[in-house]
């Protein structure tokens, strides 16, 4: 059986680097973000879709339920970052920065599970960041949302278990993305000398989270939140 | 409409039901109790059984349902108490996603 695996926000970073590492290990990858991808794969298909709308978000699960039939894996790697002071932080910016990272992050979960909970077999990783493990000052509304981030992972691997669902979520330190690239230096330097392993991530670190948490073996975890570089 | 509804929530239980070995009645009907006193369901057999339904009405009416409800857990006024009241439910939702 082909394992199936479904990542959001696959047009560049992490989220383009897992959709690679999976097909390159033989998993049907489907991927989303909101603009057009350029991987090409046979077999990977790209939606177009913003993970916060109701409606696209079904739209992509109801053709994954009719073109595949199942769904393994779910990473819901997808988000957006907001590096301000809260002081300087327009509440548009909030609300945009939750409903990505929260509300995108819920609805993937909530309709992955509808269809992993048919084979009582699933796997669903969410993203956080070592920025709520540390408090990260200048990140307010992007911490907040990560944290509730946690909160859902923590709840619905109670919810799910009994499905055969795992939930867990990797946290990342700073890596070389899109992401951090607006990011002044002294800002990376400093949160790097608060991790124990005081270097930036490489995408082989996150994917070999991702892994481990994907690992038909690794059924008895769940709930769990692991950071990157010691934190 | 609902008595589609009803015999589409019907067949839905049934196969639900023969999948996860509950006992059900001969006959299944609009009066049949799902969920709560008398009902056959257990809570997670009765998610299963929306999320069937869900996916049942996609395939027929082509249009995405959603039947998770506030109310969904409350003994008196949820939609999951019967077959019926949730075909008059599923009937409500899908008239008000074609007018929308």
């Amino acid at each position: 059986m082909t394992t199936v695996t479904l990542i959001t926000g696959t047009r560049k970073g992490i989220g383009r680097h897992l959709a690679e590492h999976y097909l390159a290990r033989g998993h049907r990858v489907i991927g989303c973000s909101r603009q057009p991808a350029d991987l090409d794969h046979e077999h990977y298909r790209h939606f177009e879709a913003d993970v916060a709308d109701e409606a696209s978000v079904k739209a992509l699960f109801t053709a994954v339920r009719k073109d595949y039939g199942r769904l393994d894996n779910l990473i819901n790697n997808a988000g957006i970052a907001s590096m301000n002071h809260s002081l300087l932080t327009p509440v548009e910016t909030v609300r945009r920065v939750m409903d990505t990272n929260l509300t995108g992050a819920f609805l993937f979960a909530r309709e992955a599970a509808k269809i992993m909970q048919k084979n009582k077999y699933g796997r669903i990783v969410n993203f956080t960041t070592v920025a709520v493990a540390l408090n990260l000052e200048g990140e307010a509304a992007y911490v907040a949302s990560k944290a509730a981030v946690e909160a859902l992972t923590r709840v619905m691997a109670r919810e799910l278990a009994i499905y055969g669902i795992t939930v867990n979520a990797v946290g990342p330190v700073p890596i070389e993305t899109d992401l951090i690239r607006s990011v002044p230096k002294d800002k990376i330097a400093n949160l790097v000398a608060r991790q124990a392993i005081k270097r930036l991530g490489t995408l082989p670190d996150v994917s070999n989270v991702v892994d481990f948490f994907l690992q038909p073996d690794s059924g008895f975890v769940s709930g769990q939140v692991i950071y990157l570089g010691g934190v | 409409m609902i008595d589609e509804l009803v015999q589409l929530i019907s067949v839905s239980t049934r196969e639900l039901a023969t999948e996860q070995g509950i006992d059900v009645p001969q006959s299944l009907d609009a009066g049949t109790r799902l969920f709560g006193e008398g009902g056959l369901l257990d809570s997670m057999a009765l998610v299963s059984l929306v999320i069937a339904v869900e996916q049942a009405l996609e395939d027929k009416y082509s249009v995405a349902v959603a039947l998770a409800d506030e109310k969904a857990l409350s003994q008196r006024s949820s939609p999951y108490r019967t077959i019926g009241t949730l075909a008059a439910y599923a009937a409500q939702e899908l008239s008000a996603r074609k007018a929308g």
